[in-house]
């Protein structure tokens, strides 16, 4: 049946196939999406913190206030030198208006906001609002660190026991489990800490606010476990099972193979579910805003209320005008907010491919 | 006595890992407890059907969970063609190593540890005030619709932080696509798109259905980025259109508890919409986690 | 007498820095049974696959030189890969039938070549599998699913679904390697059939198989053609040491 039909160039000339050519553009196009997101992010995160830093006009109404102050009567005695009259002699053409325009208001507030960043004082709603991110900052930290001091040993032990002791059965089903912990969604946590962990920690230990930076990071905690452990574990899984092997060769048992071998090959893996860990505390909104008081203080005491960096722009940025100074200053720690988890996870991602590469492949 | 000593170190050893196991266990168990019992009392086909009643001190959720559903609904039709599609890219169309490949890994996975506040402010400052506003001035003469906060926005905003939860499920499932499969059907002549409608796709929908409940379970759950981009603290009527502010669970949960007048009243309508959201993605992630082992276990 | 289908010149590919195949000339006859014989990693199925372009589909492989069918050079830059590839069918070594019934199976060539007629499609799927000789088998359940078939019956089923889109020639890698016996000699049996209308080319290390199925035979080592030509001189009268070592079972 099959007459042998002979193959010529022109049976098989290239085609063009418009539907090929069109579905690859578009899903390359469709792929380049998530850069685009993440550029996009970044410039529009930054958008509208940038205001804050126009402050140009500012000056010109600092020297226009002067320059009225001198028409009042003051004398510039002082201001013999012919350059330094030059400028306000120019200005004091145009008549100095009592209000201005809302624009140069604003940048009248940007700068003196910009002056108090450097301060521990946060208070954007008053009279004299001050925008230090000092106290929020450490705030944050703090709770940070308690969270992974909680959160680190327990998440590296667990994943220890998964991989190196526990039965096979037993980690089939202790790895989802454990997985489930990372979908509770982190307003169910804040919850249970805002309504139980407070008053039980409060109870245990007696200290003055119930809703603290500890209480806080216990809860993060909670959020950062299935994180670490989950990393970890493949972690370690991904260690050569010769290395294994060749522990126990060696006569050493089973848990020195686990404690001496496998989890040093694993550091790698390790210190970098530590760094997302930490990457998700730090960023962490609904929990905190639940579970550490909100209070702007800048202490050492774990018990004592803390307000996070996060958790600020979460309260806060409902209520703010649209385009004021303290919208600005709000995008300003989203985006050094940003800045620091996309640092934490490229941190995490040259760990785990650059020190996993030297150690397993000798190079 | 070198035997036994190293026999207790290594009991211990065992013994502190197991605790830890225990213990993370054990706080999951707490939470699932206590929020039971807690919420069992209101818990009712009554509480989830109807609406707050006396200033939110009494009635049901149900405006906050047709918010909920709405809400991952848009967002699932957004996410999940988009995921899908960029799954394809990375496992059929790119070059393992090509460093454009690199990069999108690189740029999902940054979009995975983004804060999730930060996708509320880029909503804001993007969806809402960029593109919503510019349409309003485009298109409607300045009138203020679509530059305010609203579900389509939320909803937008939300699928951006779930991509990634697709693009990494449906990438593992594609994976599983026999090499031998694919091979079968070029040799007989199909086109790349060809072999991918007919052999890729089809091989990878339950990956794809996997990304999608996972994407809903993260969805359903996170605030933070509804904070200001569309939730709303009390609506007397549902969201009939997309430029509507929306209830949604996860937020009457936040607000009940921390801004409400009389909190300790309002405890077991708390405890009960706790109860609600946590089963929901609980039982969102539970098939979800069952579906990728099956997935993972093909794998290998 | 013989006509030549097949004729490759100075083929060598590379993978990554690797050599895999060194400069092989070989002349494939028209509507005989070629058998590729040799240890295996001598490139025996790499070689193999260079004759519909699969190793296309490979990022590191690199390949110079000629392989011409009827005298037109398919590595040529106005070839079209997948129009080739309907002309040049290919059986691998595992079957792999989609997951989807016998039939479809079977239609899945024909209608990505834009046949959706039921009555046609009818048509081809039963003279497919029956000229893959699995026809009386499987024709009171096409609507079943592939993957219930035995391994024998899904390489068969996996033949017929090469035939459906009428090659000239058939590319058969280890077909009947992971078969039971009587599987085996029902797939040389039909390899015995096929050759009236097809170019075979079949790669095997069951050298029996190789005596049994095929008109002619190389031998291929480390890479290299070291000997090719009628199969009973090959294994009666080898001309090259190499070959008679491996055909009497001293190496390989």
């Amino acid at each position: 049946m099959a007459e042998n039909t002979r193959f010529t160039a022109e049976s098989l000339k290239k085609k063009f196939r418009l539907s090929e050519f069109l579905a690859e553009k578009f899903i390359t196009g469709i792929a380049f999406l998530s850069i685009t997101i993440i550029v996009l992010i970044f410039v529009f995160v930054f958008r509208e913190a940038i205001p804050l830093f126009r402050t140009g006009k500012a000056k010109e109404v600092a020297v226009k206030e002067q320059v009225t102050k001198i028409n009042e009567g003051l004398k510039p005695e002082s201001y013999g030198d012919t350059v330094n009259q030059a400028s306000p002699v120019v200005v004091t053409n145009k008549p100095a208006p009592q209000a201005y325009d809302e624009d140069v208001i604003r940048q009248v507030e940007n700068k003196k906001a910009l002056k108090t960043l450097n301060t521990a004082t946060w208070q954007p709603v008053s009279d004299n609002p001050r925008y230090g991110l000092w106290s929020l900052f450490f705030g944050t930290l703090k709770v940070t660190l308690i969270a992974i001091l909680i959160a680190a040993p327990l998440g590296i032990l667990a994943a220890l026991f998964t991989s190196a002791f526990a039965p096979t059965w037993l980690r089939e089903i202790l790895k989802p489990a454990i997985e489930l912990l990372a979908g509770f969604p982190s307003v169910v946590i804040g919850f249970f800490a805002l309504m139980v962990m407070a008053s039980f920690f409060q109870d245990l230990f007696g200290y003055a606010s119930r809703l603290n930076a500890f209480v806080g990071g216990v809860a993060m905690s909670l959020a950062a476990i299935p994180i670490i452990y989950t990393i970890t574990e493949d972690a370690l899984s991904s260690v050569p099972a010769t290395y294994k092997e060749a522990s126990l060769a060696l006569g050493a048992n089973h848990w020195q193979t686990a404690f001496f071998v496998t989890l040093p090959a694993a550091t790698p893996g390790i210190f970098a579910s530590i760094l997302l860990g930490t990457g998700r505390v730090f960023g962490e909104t609904m929990i905190a805003l639940m579970a550490t008081g909100n209070a702007a203080l800048l202490s050492a005491n774990p018990f004592e209320s803390v307000r996070t960096l996060a958790a600020t722009i979460g309260a806060e940025m409902a209520e703010v005008v649209y385009g004021d100074t303290h919208y600005s200053v709000l995008f300003l720690i989203g985006a050094l907010l940003f800045i620091f988890s996309f640092g934490m996870n490229a941190l995490a991602e040259f760990y785990i491919k650059g020190r996993l590469m030297k150690r397993f492949m000798g190079r | 006595m070198m035997k036994t000593f190293t026999k207790i170190k290594g009991a211990l050893i065992i013994g502190i890992t197991g605790l830890s196991v225990m213990v993370i266990l054990g706080i999951i168990a707490i939470i699932l407890v206590v929020v039971i019992i807690g919420g069992k009392s209101q818990f009712s086909w009554e509480f989830l059907t109807s609406f707050p009643q006396d200033g939110m001190t009494k009635g049901g959720i149900f405006p906050a969970i047709y918010g909920t559903v709405l809400l991952v609904l848009i967002m699932s039709v957004a996410a999940v063609p988009f995921g899908t599609i960029t799954a394809l890219y990375l496992t059929e169309y790119a070059k393992e190593n090509s460093w454009i490949a690199k990069t999108i890994r690189f740029a999902i996975r940054t979009l995975a540890v983004v804060p999730s506040i930060i996708f509320g402010l880029f909503g804001l400052g993007f969806f809402i005030k960029f593109v919503g506003a510019g349409m309003d001035n485009a298109f409607l003469g300045g009138r203020l619709v679509w530059g305010q906060p609203n579900i389509l926005w939320a909803s937008l905003t939300m699928s951006l932080l779930t991509l990634p939860v697709v693009i990494v499920s449906v990438e593992e499932s594609m994976k599983t696509v026999p090499r031998e499969l694919r091979e079968a059907s070029l040799a007989l002549g199909a086109t790349k798109w060809q072999t991918i409608r007919k052999v890729v796709l089809p091989g990878s929908v339950s990956g794809i259905l996997t990304g999608s409940i996972l994407a809903v379970g993260r969805g359903a759950g996170e605030v933070a980025p509804l904070l200001f981009t569309g939730a709303a603290y009390y609506l007397a009527t549902l969201p009939s259109t997309l430029h509507d502010q929306f209830m949604v669970l996860g937020y009457h949960i936040y607000i009940m508890s921390t801004q409400s007048a009389n909190v300790d009243q309002t405890l077991p309508i708390q405890f009960a919409t706790t109860l609600v959201l946590l089963l929901l993605t609980f039982i969102l992630n539970l098939i979800g986690v069952v579906l990728r082992s099956q997935i993972r276990r093909k794998q290998k | 007498m013989k006509e030549i289908k097949i004729k490759i010149k100075d083929l060598t590919l590379h993978y990554g820095q690797k050599l895999a195949l060194n400069n092989i000339c070989l002349e494939i006859p028209d509507r005989r049974v070629t058998a590729l014989i040799g240890p295996s990693g001598c490139g025996k199925s790499t070689f193999l696959r260079t004759l519909n372009r699969m190793n296309d589909l490979i990022p590191s492989a690199r390949i110079s030189g000629e392989v011409l069918i009827d005298e037109l050079n398919i590595y040529d830059r106005n070839i079209d890969v997948v129009n080739l590839r309907k002309r040049v069918g290919m059986v691998f070594q595992k079957s792999n039938p989609f997951s989807k019934s016998i039939y479809e199976n079977v239609a899945y060539g024909p209608r990505i070549n834009g046949i959706n007629e039921r009555k046609v499609l009818d048509e081809i799927v039963e003279t497919s599998l029956k000229r893959a000789a699995i026809w009386n088998e499987v024709k009171d359940r096409l609507r079943d699913s592939a993957l219930g078939l035995s391994g024998g019956q899904q390489q068969r089923l996996c033949i017929a679904r090469t035939l459906s889109v009428n090659p000239d020639v058939i590319l058969m890698d280890e077909p009947a390697s992971a078969l039971d016996p009587l599987s085996t000699s029902k797939i040389e049996e039909l390899i015995h059939q096929l050759k009236e209308q097809y170019t075979i080319v079949i790669v095997t290390h069951n050298m029996q198989q190789a005596a049994r199925v095929s008109d002619y035979t190389a031998f291929f080592y480390l890479g290299e053609l070291i000997e090719f030509g009628k199969t009973k001189t090959i294994f009666t009268n080898p001309t090259i040491k190499q070959t008679e070592d491996y055909i009497t079972g001293r190496f390989g």
